[in-house]
Parts: C-alpha cells; sequence; structure tokens
C-alpha cells in the first residue's frame, strides 16, 4: 500500500506547483498587457520627437552638436537590461550571448536587472552602477539612467555607448538586441526605430514634408536641438526598458505556460499509474480471500 | 480653417481636437497660434497652456517640450499635461518644496545639469500652482 501513498502525495505535489505556475502565467500575462500598452502609448509622443529631429535636421550643421560627434577608440560603455526574477525562460541567457559576442576587451557595462549584473559580477567584469526600475517602467526612471550615460560620454571617458535588451517582437518571440545610444549617428537621428515603440521608418513622405515647410525655429535652432536632444536620449532608453519589460513578461507567461501544460500532463500519468495500482491491490485482495475460501472449503 | 491641436506626452496622447486658437508658453514668451500660422518649432517653458474650442477656454498645466507649428496643425510635445481637475495642490507643493530645498543644500558648481532639473521641476510644480490658484 506504500506504493499507493506515494503516488497520491506526488500527485498532490504536482497539482501544487501546476497552480503555482498557473498563477505565474496569468500575471505575467496581464503584466505583459500593461507593458505593451504602455509601449504603444509611447509611439505617438516617439512619432512626434522623429517629426521634429527631421525637420530640425535640415536646419542644423552636422557635427554641430558635442552629442552627435563620433569619435576614434574602441571605449565602450554598454547599458545591459536584463530582469529581477528568473523563471522566464531563455531570456536572459540570450541576451548575455548577445552581449558576450558583441563586447570587445574595452567594454564597460552598466546594469538594469540582477540575473546579468550578478552573472558579468561573477565573470569579473568592469561594472560601473546598477540601477533599479520598477514595474510597471515609470518614465521618470529612465532619466538617472539617461543621464548617467550622458554624462560618461561627455566627459570623455567612453568613445561610445550602447543599450543590450530583449527587444519584444512577438509574444512567442524576443530578440536579443543591441543598439547604440552615443554618439547619435546623424543619419540615425530622426529615422525612426523599428521596435514597439515606433515601428515605422521615416517615410519619404515625412522626410518631403519636412522640406517642403520652412520651418523658424526658436529661440534658435541650435537652442532647439540642445534640448531635444537630452529628451531623445531619455526617451530611447525608456523605450528600451519598456520593451525589455514586455519581453520579460511575455517570456515567463510563455514558459509558465509551457510548465502548467507539462505538470497536466505529468498529472495524467501519475493518476493513470495510481488506478492501475488500485486495481492491483483490489484484485490481489480479492485474490487473497478467494484463496482463503478456497482452503476453508 | 481648422487648427488641430494634439499634445502628447511619453506616457500618452492627452488632447487631440480642433481647436479656435491656442496659447502656448514659448521658451522667448507667450505665443499666440491662430489657424494658418506660419511653420514653427519652439521650445516651450513650463507654464500654462489655454486653447478655445467652441467658445470656451479650457486651461492645463505644461512641462518643458516643444511645440511644432504647422498652418493647420499644432503638436505639442510635452512631459507634463494636466487639467484643472488633475493637478493635486498640496503634492505640487510639497514637490516643489522639496525641489527648493535641495537645490540650496547643493554646490551648484559641481552639477549644472542636476540644477537645471530641479529648477525645471520647480517650475513645472509652479506651472500647476498658478493655475490652480487663479482666482475665478
Amino acid at each position: 500500500m506504500a506504493n499507493l501513498r506515494d503516488i497520491r502525495r506526488r500527485i498532490k505535489s504536482v497539482k501544487n506547483t501546476a497552480q503555482i505556475t498557473r498563477a505565474m502565467q496569468l500575471v505575467a500575462a496581464a503584466k505583459m498587457k500593461k507593458a505593451q500598452d504602455q509601449a504603444v502609448a509611447g509611439r505617438d509622443y516617439a512619432n512626434q520627437l522623429n517629426q521634429v529631429l527631421v525637420n530640425l535636421k535640415e536646419n542644423v550643421e552636422e557635427e554641430s552638436h558635442p552629442l552627435l560627434q563620433s569619435r576614434e577608440g574602441n571605449r565602450e560603455l554598454m547599458l545591459v537590461v536584463s530582469t529581477d526574477k528568473g523563471l522566464c525562460g531563455a531570456l536572459n541567457t540570450n541576451l548575455f550571448k548577445k552581449v558576450r559576442a558583441e563586447s570587445g576587451t574595452e567594454t564597460h557595462y552598466v546594469t538594469v536587472g540582477r540575473k546579468l549584473r550578478t552573472i558579468l559580477g561573477k565573470m569579473g567584469k568592469e561594472m560601473l552602477a546598477d540601477f533599479e526600475v520598477k514595474d510597471p517602467v515609470p518614465f521618470s526612471e529612465a532619466r538617472p539612467i539617461s543621464r548617467f550615460l550622458t554624462k560618461q560620454f561627455l566627459d570623455g571617458h567612453y568613445d561610445k555607448i550602447s543599450i543590450a535588451f530583449n527587444n519584444f517582437v512577438t509574444v512567442m518571440n524576443q530578440e536579443p538586441t543591441i543598439i547604440q545610444l552615443l554618439p547619435l549617428s546623424s543619419e540615425k537621428v530622426g529615422e525612426k526605430q523599428d521596435y514597439e515603440g515606433a515601428n515605422l521608418k521615416a517615410t519619404e513622405t515625412d522626410k518631403a514634408a519636412a522640406l517642403s515647410k520652412d520651418y523658424l525655429f526658436e529661440p534658435t535652432p541650435l537652442q532647439v536641438l540642445d534640448t531635444l536632444l537630452p529628451l531623445y536620449i531619455n526617451f530611447q532608453v525608456y523605450q528600451t526598458l519598456v520593451e525589455a519589460r514586455a519581453s520579460e513578461h511575455s517570456a515567463r507567461m510563455v514558459a509558465m505556460k509551457a510548465a502548467t501544460d507539462n505538470a497536466k500532463k505529468f498529472i495524467k500519468e501519475l493518476t493513470l499509474e495510481y488506478n492501475k495500482a488500485r486495481q492491483a491491490a483490489i484484485t490481489s485482495e480479492l485474490l487473497e480471500i478467494t484463496t482463503a475460501m478456497k482452503a476453508m472449503e | 480653417m481648422p487648427l488641430h491641436l494634439e499634445i502628447v506626452t511619453p506616457e500618452k496622447k492627452v488632447f487631440s481636437d480642433t481647436v479656435a486658437n491656442v496659447y502656448l508658453p514659448g521658451a522667448d514668451g507667450e505665443l499666440g497660434i491662430l489657424p494658418a500660422h506660419g511653420a514653427l518649432v519652439t521650445a516651450l517653458a513650463p507654464g500654462e497652456l489655454r486653447y478655445e474650442k467652441d467658445g470656451t477656454i479650457t486651461s492645463l498645466a505644461i512641462g518643458s517640450g516643444f511645440a511644432e507649428v504647422t498652418q493647420e496643425k499644432v503638436n505639442i510635445l510635452t512631459d507634463m499635461a494636466l487639467g484643472d481637475a488633475q493637478i493635486d495642490e498640496t503634492m505640487a507643493e510639497e514637490a516643489m518644496l522639496r525641489a527648493e530645498k535641495q537645490l540650496l543644500s547643493m554646490d551648484h558648481s559641481v552639477d549644472a545639469e542636476e540644477v537645471a532639473h530641479l529648477q525645471a521641476l520647480i517650475a513645472k510644480s509652479m506651472a500647476q500652482l498658478k493655475l490652480k490658484r487663479r482666482p475665478r
């Protein structure tokens, strides 16, 4: 009979696990929806920002702003956006592989998210700072990060600033991506990014529209640029954080769904085994009784 | 000729409708925009934005940002846009006091950007308070 009880106990524990994974799946689904909505909500702003930048670009001399100047050298600072919690499939591993493949010898790191911070730390990489970001991502939390990165660049500590994050493609598919934040290459400024926030390229009509209008800039084009670029950088950082969040939640949802399905399958198998064992026990009991009766006759 | 006003913040689209006129708090002073205004891009300072629709004038407290004006459109891009009902007076006041205190306690020569940020915060809170406390 011990066997029966063992199986029963296992079924119970698997059921508990299934309940937990199912709850996590539902929570992740709700959070994913929120993060996706957030990314979509930022799209209008991103489009407008791009529009103004496209207009501005025609009126300002290139390389006239320190944030647009590219420098020689390989000193790179990389912002790695990973997750705080695990149980989200191969998300962090994939990102880590990408980061390792793309980093040079002179790459230093800034991290968001506990998972890759620990891994990079264990590898003995140079890490400058770590930021914690709440969920859902508030816009105000992107500012200290972008400010820190901009400062490192302007102070001349690094020649290039990039961001590594998981780009949200679909619920099933998250792509580890590395984008260059600084220097803002002059072709890229005003070009629409192809991730969730603004998934269109700057179309020809956009550019034509910008050219046809003769804009007046107040106070001056350069001053407008001066205030606009930090905003742009800030928004880019915000956008990647939101993307990474959407990726995290969708990856967790998928992973948890798989876990729940597996648990259910396992429960089915165990129940079958349990019933077989029960039947066998009954049969053997009956057998005992009949043999006893036979013996008494 | 209609004038279309659109106000967006990073978090959402706040307003999108046709209006009669718009007054913007530009970086160099207030700008009045009527339909068929010349094309213009301007930086905005935290302050009060007013627009008129169907004879009623509505005010919003907005943060710093940009306005793009074309003949038939005004696009506002800002980090804050609050109507009268959305402003929490005590919260705005607290935020302002906090920023002021921080501004006073820090060394201004070290971090010019932080100073600018705090000043912007104060200006934003002031814009909210001014709108809220205006006699009606």
